[in-house]
């Protein structure tokens, strides 16, 4: 059965903590407190991440305009996020917060402008 | 020469500055002016693409753009003056600045106080001592950070990264995702410089692994890098031969920390702590130059932009009444650190009868398990906090009530 050690950042303890599947269901160990367990549970049941990056911005005081996600994403859907941003192109000006993709590959959440670029 | 007269003068449009001219509005003070040498607000974070800042101030977890953008946004709303591309060239102790730019040439500027926000710059190549030519594809982890996310270029193919501080681990991750081979991160210290949570998200999210005790004893290459060699290094942090190795790369990156800018702080007179490399600093954050203030990284390297914002803030308040009140040299009683403390900011309290709220910043000095402070003002504790670890990467930040007549202690003791 799988078993996978990983280190809390909850806070700067960074426990070592280990998950591992049982019959009875998910064991965990290590921890020290309940936030660091929950961390642990959802590290090994569904890791997810915030994805950002940049994309073209044409027109614009800069060449590149920074995005994050709305929420965190599933970590595994990381590359493939990077190849469906890597098609994208948007003008200027743009402001923090508009929506250069909706729906990020049906994952539910929306890529988001992380500044503004103004035209130049 | 154009002549300017303004309140406040703050010195960077970075996080320090930017919240220090907002703050410096909020206490009623009428002409607030920025000066920032790029062309454009934000300082550092606009190439800060990745996510984590502002969760104590916000409670979000945002990108270091947007971060930026907020204050941006709020600046604009007021009628602070901004000046792009301006450098400043020259500040004095009576509080006045000369700096230029294409549009007015050189500015002179007679100011009520002075906020010095210039924030930090990388250490080099050239600081550390590495061995061999100096071809290209070697460079700081904030260019890298710079080629890629605000220009969209890849500096390289494979890559090693000397240093584990935060800007070298976050850009692992970021180059790794870019599709450039990380090969590895070699830090020449025991234990990681930057903070746990990038090491987790970072690198072992990513496989990449930390070498400690390890460091880059040449770079191979005349015209562009072709590799480098690492080594292990002993007790006495000295290469071991026997565990030279080789690797092909075209790019070195460099995370081997910042040094807070402080040569106009100088110029003006300013005396600076050996331990911070940054200002002697009151609980106003005021320097030992009266009416001129410092704030964010100029004043002490923090980790969290957050702090960042914060002492802005605190330098704007003490500003403001500087310029409302004037200044009376009561004498000053010095922040002793003892036990496990590296060093800690404020370094000096103004001696007065008046309880007051002080804000410190401290870092320890190693890693340690069950640790406990106490600030003690005159013998009496005033503070004492219980922590499960403390670790040098992770500043410790706290407030507390006191009035000094001849000591303030910070200690940080085993529990």
């Amino acid at each position: 059965m799988a078993e996978k050690t990983f280190t809390c950042i909850v806070c700067p303890m960074s426990c070592s903590i280990t998950v591992k599947e049982t019959p009875e269901g998910l064991s965990v160990t290590g921890h020290t407190c309940k936030r660091g367990e929950a961390f642990a549970r959802d590290e090994f049941t569904a890791p997810k991440r915030m994805f950002t990056s940049t994309v073209v911005v044409e027109g614009g005081v800069v060449r590149r305009l920074p995005v994050i996600t709305s929420a965190e994403i599933p970590k595994e859907k990381m590359a493939e996020c990077l190849k469906e941003v890597y098609q994208v192109r948007v003008k200027a000006p743009v402001k923090c917060g508009d929506v250069v993709v909706p729906d990020l590959l049906g994952l539910g959440v929306n890529l988001l402008a992380s500044r503004d670029v103004d035209a130049v | 020469m154009r002549e300017l007269c303004v309140d406040i003068a703050v010195i960077g449009g970075g996080p320090a500055g930017l919240a220090a001219a907002l703050e410096a509005k909020r206490q009623g003070m009428e002409k607030v002016l920025v000066i920032e040498r790029d062309f454009q607000l934000g300082g550092i974070l606009p190439q800060c693409i990745h996510d984590g800042f502002g969760l104590h101030r916000f409670g979000e977890r945002l990108a270091g753009a947007e971060y930026a953008q907020r204050f941006i946004d709020e600046v604009a709303k007021t009628d602070i003056q901004v000046c792009l591309n301006t450098m400043v060239l020259e500040i004095n102790g009576q509080k006045e600045l000369y700096a230029c730019n294409s549009q007015d040439g050189i500015l002179h500027v007679k100011c009520g106080a002075i906020i010095l926000a210039m924030g930090c710059r990388e250490r080099t190549g050239a600081q550390i001592l590495l061995f061999g030519y100096r071809p290209s594809g070697v460079m700081t982890a904030g260019s890298v950070q710079r080629y890629i996310n605000i220009e969209g270029y890849l500096p390289g193919k494979k890559a090693v990264i000397l240093g584990s501080g935060d800007i070298g681990l976050i850009m692992a991750r970021r180059m790794t995702l870019e599709g450039i081979e990380v090969e590895g991160v070699y830090e020449v210290m025991k234990e990681p410089g930057g903070l746990t949570r990038n090491i987790v998200q970072c690198l072992e999210d990513y496989n990449i692994p930390l070498h400690l005790n390890h460091t880059v004893v040449r770079v191979h290459g005349k015209e562009a890098l072709t590799a480098v060699t690492v080594a292990e290094l002993d007790a006495e942090r000295k290469p071991i031969p026997e565990t030279e190795r080789t690797i092909p790369c075209d790019l070195l990156v460099l995370a081997v920390g910042l040094i807070p800018e402080n040569e106009l702080s100088v110029k003006a007179g300013v005396e600076l702590d050996p331990k911070t490399r940054g200002p002697v600093l009151d609980e106003e954050f005021m320097t030992e130059v009266p009416g001129i203030f410092a704030c964010g990284n100029v004043s002490v390297v923090f980790d969290l932009v957050d702090y960042v914002s914060l002492s802005g803030e605190i330098a704007a308040r003490g500003a403001a009444k500087y310029v409302r009140e004037g200044y009376a040299d009561t004498g000053h009683v010095p922040v002793e650190v003892k036990g496990n403390v590296n060093f800690a900011v404020p370094q000096r309290i103004r001696k007065g009868s008046d309880a007051k709220k002080v804000q410190f910043f401290l870092r320890v000095k190693h890693s340690q398990k069950g640790a406990r402070l106490n600030c003690l003002a005159d013998g009496a504790e005033v503070k004492k906090r219980a922590f499960n670890r403390v670790v040098p990467p992770e500043m410790v930040s706290f407030e507390a009530e006191l009035h000094a007549a001849d000591s303030v202690v910070l200690e940080v003791e085993e529990e």
